[in-house]
């Protein structure tokens, strides 16, 4: 068995370089791996592009990461008014920003993970979303390509992991992770627990260990700040 | 313009929810829509879809019951009904965008004639804007409802013949609900349905860019307790 397990969130994102690509999972203050964050935060690393559902809540979520510049670019569905420290950054023209409508970012990922090399979607077609990108009807309806989302890290969030890495998720606190875990070379899952391999019923399994590198056992921290 | 007062929102979304049915599986997006779940018909069962990943979720949590780990796509926690189930982010705009869920209802910008639809950027306005889910549940839905106010708070209508706003999807509007009428998007455009309590056919047409196709009587708008 890989040894996957480790003892801090600083060893685990200890390695993640400046420039690098990161997905975060998490959605509406649920399921994001703010611990890995908030280490991600302390090591330092700067120039990274996130690839995120939003842009954090005040200095919640990835707001510490805007706040102290570590984020020079963002692909994004909803950056989000609360996103305070992102949103100056984006106003003074210090950050660069793709949107993309939220289904088709967890496609792009789930195409990123899955080898496959784009996808045609009647989302966006006739919006800025189209902008760019090759368009041609399909069934009769104008569509548009998009090309996979790969990044080098996934930081994702899930309730308990064996120590093989085979995970299962709370409620909606499942949102973006899954999807995510498949599509980086590596992906650094914070738990609330880690078990023995074989208490997790395979039935019930949603990430399947081959998917997940890295695993660090982390008290949750929930983002409550009102949006 | 008549004397008689416009719908609430809370009147608008009442009147919305008059297109649920037994069974159905429903999007809500923000703004008026987000209030229709207070007005679902007494005797049927709505099974609400949040683009986080739930499909039957029920009414806000009560004070001291929040868990977290279930929330609504506005970050409030909620809960779910017997029957609901959980997934990924990606199944769910699975549904919305696959055309499996009966009924969306979006909060709106513009509707044009022809359906186009724009409700997430106004052109000028400060911050990044955000697409969030709307894109693909707008271009998924088999009946998109728009719920809205009919003008702006400056006056101009939001009912037009061509969006100018950046748009969210094509001609994917069936019917637009807003504090002076029901209408509906049909191949010859608009079709006045209902007018709000008061107002006439006449008036609700100055109130609006395009054209509006009247048919016959136009009844008012049934408002609970009337």
């Amino acid at each position: 068995m890989k040894q996957k397990l480790y003892d801090t969130v600083d060893a685990a994102v200890g390695d993640v370089p400046s420039g690098a690509r990161i997905f975060f999972g998490g959605f509406g203050g649920a399921g994001f791996p703010n611990n890995l964050i908030q280490a991600l935060d302390r090591q330092g690393a700067s120039e990274l592009t996130a690839i995120t559902n939003n842009c954090g809540s005040g200095d919640g979520e990835l707001g510490i990461l805007f706040k102290h510049g570590r984020i020079r670019s963002v692909i994004a569905s909803f950056p989000g008014p609360h996103a305070r420290h992102f949103q100056e950054l984006y106003a003074a023209g210090k950050i660069s920003l793709e949107l993309v409508p939220q289904g088709i970012l967890c496609e792009r990922i789930r195409a990123a993970g899955a080898g496959i090399y784009g996808f045609y979607a009647a989302v966006g077609a006739g919006t800025p979303v189209a902008d760019g990108r090759e368009e041609r009807v399909v069934g009769g309806r104008r569509t548009v390509f998009y090309e996979p989302l790969a990044a080098e890290f996934a930081f994702i969030k899930a309730w308990k992991a064996d120590e093989l890495g085979n995970l299962i998720y709370r409620k909606t606190a499942r949102n973006f992770n899954p999807l995510m875990a498949v599509a980086a070379k590596t992906t650094i899952v914070e738990v609330e627990e880690v078990v023995p391999v074989g208490s997790l019923d395979p039935e019930a399994i949603v990430t399947p260990f081959v998917f997940i590198h890295r695993i660090v056992r982390a008290k949750g921290i929930h983002n409550v700040v009102k949006s | 313009m008549s004397s008689n007062p416009k719908l609430t929102r809370e009147q608008v979304a009442a009147r919305a929810a008059l297109e649920l049915h037994n069974g159905d599986c429903v999007n809500l997006g923000w703004g008026i829509p987000n209030l229709v779940s207070d007005y679902v018909p007494t005797g049927i069962t709505v099974y609400f879809h949040s683009e986080n990943g739930i499909l039957g979720m029920g009414p806000r949590a009560r004070a001291g019951e929040e868990d977290y780990d279930v929330v609504d796509a506005m970050k409030v926690p909620v809960t779910v009904i017997p029957g609901a189930s959980f997934f990924d982010q990606g199944t769910a705009h699975l549904m919305s965008r696959g055309g499996h869920l009966d009924v969306s209802m979006l909060g709106g910008l513009q509707v044009a004639e022809n359906g186009d639809f724009a409700n997430w950027k106004i052109p000028g306005a400060k911050g990044s804007g955000g697409i969030g889910g709307a894109m693909d549940i707008a271009t998924g839905a088999r009946r998109l409802i728009v719920c809205m106010e009919h003008v702006t708070k400056e006056g101009a209508p939001k009912l037009v013949r061509r969006c100018t706003y950046p748009l969210t999807a094509l001609a994917c509007v069936h019917r637009v609900v807003t504090d002076l009428a029901v209408v509906d998007v049909t191949p010859e455009g608009f079709v006045l349905r209902e007018v709000a309590p008061g107002w006439t056919p006449q008036q609700v047409q100055q109130q609006t860019d395009a054209r509006l196709i009247v048919r016959g009587d136009v009844p008012e708008i049934r408002l609970a307790g009337r």
